[in-house]
């Protein structure tokens, strides 16, 4: 066997979104020698699909939006569920993070005194979110691509090469995290290109890798989103947090059926578009609750004033949280009301003239039109539930994003769970990318600092090997992309949007036994670039994701955010006060309750006590948060 | 309604290659990434393609598609006719790695030498003002996905190996021009370095980079040509050039 190709850095960062460029700047900038691993070509991480915007109190077009305002309409939308702590530390940073990108050259759209625009979304009370057009992410992520490359140029000036001290490994998979002594030592992967292994020894590793659509049959996620960083951390001996929450983006494309899944920007809602079913009934009134019912309109004429006047109208139910949205649209659906392909309609023709639609939202004209056929500045969109996000993920410190219970280990990003509790809320990714990606570089900067060399035994790096060498030399065994296949429809079916007992444990026996399989898949063809062997690798880590989801999902015995139970549809203030933990003991995964961390005094009491009683036990109402 | 489709796939490596014709089914409203998925999952397992968002947002399903550069996720099946057989080749402007899939790493190495932004030193958080008309003619250039469709195409790269050292290609001129366009950068001489070290003398305004650009940007009238006659001006303005040398002022530009 040819001689193992061997990198040594300070810091390796999986994942090149947004949270993973993020932690990498700061990292380097905290003077560390940095490596970003992506699946991927540079700059097309799932981040680019981030559509409507990024969510910070910067208060540019309400001057009454502040942090705490943000702080509160998140802890809303996550029905209480989040951690505190992460949802106070990116609401205060937020602005901060926006205002950085534009000082790495981010052009976002302008106010008329010439600040940074904000547009409204869904579950926020002012319009906060800081946008470019309805292309946000991919501003982010190029701008961020180009601030690695402007430090590159900076080390390039001083040292050997450019690449000395930051470098992007592209198209490389990491198959294993590696430990020493109970703490992180590096990790090992192969090249995509090439199937050659690689071996990085770091005694940081900071996980970036998104989330877990792939998981599912319908989803807006490219094929990257396989939930690699979730089982690598529970490999790792790190937690998941809640992974029963997943969130379903309300408008996903419905027809044709090759493009169904792929996201429509809720943007569309916050421009003016609103959802009917087919008898032409704007049906979202319907479906306001009760938590809800002081700040959404309950009829058309109040829906459509606010859009001139927000300081004295309620807002339209187009714009509630996403699960409500979601929920609604499904059971429009089901109740026999949605269109042929078994959606519903979303249409901002009526509002909104051909010229600023093409101008607010020229990714969504040409998607529609390209794709569908579909001219959506004159008639209205086929839209429906699509699985988006994961709201739960790897249990971190909110501070430093540290993985609990594994030293050197952190987790930024859609990968790490809590900051959105049982529903994330539109923007809010964004802007969690860059408060809590910086955050993990500062975190794996100061770990470093006393930690700055773990070396990776032999025995290890054997370990990994024989497993990426394994499903070569396995012959007739399943075929990888019929398992995954399989895989999609038992979490489509049995854990989708809508779950019951019987069901989700129906899927945890069958995710079991399609896992038993995937133990036995062969490949054919080599090691280049061979996307069937990818996949196996890609497959086991979904494997585990569905394990957790639906084991996590079957003990939470009532319907929130992002988890609805038909057995159990309301929400039980007992439950708020529980986090689902996984862990992983090398054969199958297991959940246990964990309480949620109590919101202090100072934050308890940023909220009127009545919205509190909604979400709260009597004993904690009196209790009025810890201090 | 499916219907069974001829696709005829460029397979192999650096050192070989040849089409393979395959069968495949094809469903309504299917793009042609769609079709090649099916051939990867049914019958050629190790089918090397490239792909990420396949919404025509990530640049990732570059290919060439009856000769002409296209992302296979935004080509539909039905555009061609009901007969006609489907060509997919790998990139033809750079090295290819395996079947669809090509090295493309010379765009990555031009990308590291143009200058970046620099942004004004006295200049705090959240205190830059600009006018939504001044961004917007940045904003064009921003839209580029990376698909390296241009670069493909361009005839400086595709046909002169030898330029490619002291070629940038239209994606990096649009990079230059929307920093040198950019309200609040800082730094000089970018027109006068894309001309200089980046090659934009030699590109002779075909505009096919223009046709391919899947985002539809003005890459030719809007980045190519404003930064050209501006280089001329410069260039052979008696009164601007004597200037120049006097006052030896490298920011005149």
């Amino acid at each position: 066997m040819s001689e193992l190709e061997r990198h040594t850095y300070d810091v390796l960062v999986i994942g090149a979104g947004g949270a993973g460029l993020r932690a990498a700047v700061e990292a380097r900038e905290a003077g560390l020698r940095v490596a970003i691993i992506c699946k991927s070509l540079f700059g097309k991480a799932h981040t680019v699909m981030a559509e409507g915007g990024a969510a910070a109190s910067m208060g540019n077009v309400n001057e009454k939006d502040n942090w705490m305002v943000h702080f509160r309409d998140t802890m809303r939308g996550g029905k209480f569920l989040n951690h505190y702590r992460m949802a106070e530390l990116h609401a205060k940073e937020a602005p901060d993070r926006i205002w950085e990108l534009e000082m790495w050259g981010a052009l976002f759209d302008r106010t008329k005194e010439g600040k940074i625009s904000q547009r409204n979304f869904g579950g926020h009370e002012y319009p906060r979110l800081a946008h470019v057009g309805d292309r946000t992410g991919l501003e982010l992520i190029r701008t961020m691509q180009q601030k690695i490359v402007q430090l590159q140029q900076k080390d390039g000036a001083q040292y050997v090469s450019m690449e000395s001290n930051i470098k992007v490994f592209a198209e490389l998979t990491i198959t294993d995290i590696l430990k020493e002594n109970g703490k992180i030592s590096g990790a090992y992967g192969y090249w995509r290109e090439t199937g050659a292994e690689v071996l990085f020894e770091a005694p940081t590793v900071i996980i970036a890798t998104g989330g877990v659509g792939k998981t599912f049959k319908i989803t807006s996620n490219s094929w990257e989103g396989t939930g690699d960083g979730h089982a690598l951390a529970l490999k790792a001996g790190a937690n998941l947090v809640d992974m029963e929450f997943l969130q379903f983006h309300p408008t996903g494309m419905v027809w044709p059926p090759s493009v169904r899944g792929i996201l429509v920007t809720e943007s569309v809602r916050g421009e003016g578009g609103v959802l009917t079913n087919t008898l032409g009934e704007r049906f979202m009134f319907k479906y306001i609750p009760d938590v809800f019912k002081n700040i959404y309109a309950d009829n058309e004429a109040e829906a459509d004033r606010w859009y001139v006047d927000q300081d004295n109208n309620r807002r339209p139910p187009e714009l509630l949280p996403r699960d409500e949205v979601a929920r609604a649209i499904n059971s429009e659906v089901k109740a026999g009301r949605g269109s042929e392909h078994g959606g519903v309609f979303l249409d901002v023709s009526k509002r909104l003239s051909a010229e600023v639609i093409k101008k607010r939202l020229p990714s969504m004209w040409h998607q529609f039109y390209e794709l569908a056929g579909v001219d959506i500045t004159k008639e209205p969109m086929e839209v429906g539930p699509t699985c988006h996000y994961v709201m739960g993920g790897v249990e971190v410190d909110p501070d430093t994003a540290a993985a609990v219970g594994v030293p050197g280990l952190f987790a930024a990003g859609e990968v790490a769970g809590g900051m959105h509790g049982s529903n994330r809320l539109g923007g809010n990714s964004l802007t969690d990318l860059l408060v809590f990606g910086r955050r993990a570089g500062m975190g794996a900067a100061q770990y470093f600092k006393s930690n700055s060399k773990n070396p990776v035994s032999d025995v290890a790096i054997e370990k990994a090997r024989e497993k990426i060498q394994a499903p070569f030399d396995r012959a007739g065994g399943e075929n990888s992309y019929a398992l995954h296949a399989e895989l999609q429809e038992v979490t489509h079916n049995l854990v989708g949007i809508i779950r019951t007992k019987n069901e989700i444990e129906d899927a945890i026996v069958k995710i079991a036994d399609i896992r038993k399989r995937s133990a036995n898949v062969s490949v054919s063809g080599g090691r280049k670039f061979n996307p069937g062997f990818h996949l196996a690798f890609d497959l086991d880590n979904m494997l585990l994701v569905a394990e957790s989801t639906a084991k996590s999902a079957v003990l939470r015995e009532e319907s929130r955010g992002g988890h609805t139970r038909d057995d159990f549809p309301g929400m039980n203030s007992m439950w708020r006060q529980i986090n689902h933990i996984s862990s992983f003991d090398g054969t199958e995964v297991s959940v246990r309750e964990q309480a949620l961390p109590v919101l202090p005094k100072e934050l308890f009491d940023l909220f009127d006590v009545h919205e509190l009683e909604k979400y709260m036990t009597p004993e904690e109402i009196v209790k009025g948060g810890t201090n | 309604m499916a219907r069974m489709i001829n696709l005829r796939i460029w397979r192999g490596d650096s050192t070989d290659g040849a089409l393979q014709d395959v069968q495949v089914e094809a469903n309504e409203g299917e793009v042609v990434l769609d079709v090649i998925h099916r051939v990867q999952a049914t019958q050629i397992g190790d089918l090397a393609v490239r792909w990420n968002c396949k919404a025509g947002k990530c640049g990732s399903c570059s290919m060439e598609i009856n000769g002409k550069p296209r992302l296979a996720c935004m080509t539909q099946v039905a555009a061609y006719g009901a007969e006609e057989t489907i060509t997919v080749t790998p990139l033809r402007a750079f090295p290819v790695i395996k079947d669809l899939v090509t090295d493309v790493s010379f765009n990555y190495r031009k990308a590291m030498e143009i200058p970046a932004y620099a942004h004004p030193t006295d200049l705090a958080p959240g205190e830059a003002r600009m006018e939504q008309i001044d961004v917007e003619r940045s904003q064009e250039f921003r839209k580029c996905i990376e698909c390296f469709l241009c670069q493909d195409t361009c005839h400086v790269i595709r046909d002169h190996e030898e330029k490619k050292k002291s070629f940038a290609g239209p994606r990096f001129f649009i990079r230059i021009a929307e920093l040198d366009m950019h309200p609040l950068d800082t730094l000089r001489n970018r027109k006068k370095t894309a001309q200089e070290e980046h090659g934009l003398g030699m590109c002779n305004i075909t505009k096919c980079c223009t046709e391919v650009c899947p985002e539809h940007i003005r890459i030719t009238d809007n980045a190519i040509i404003p930064m050209k006659e501006r280089v001329v001006d410069i260039k052979y303005d008696p009164v601007r050039w004597l200037g120049a040398k006097i006052r030896k002022r490298e920011g005149i530009l």
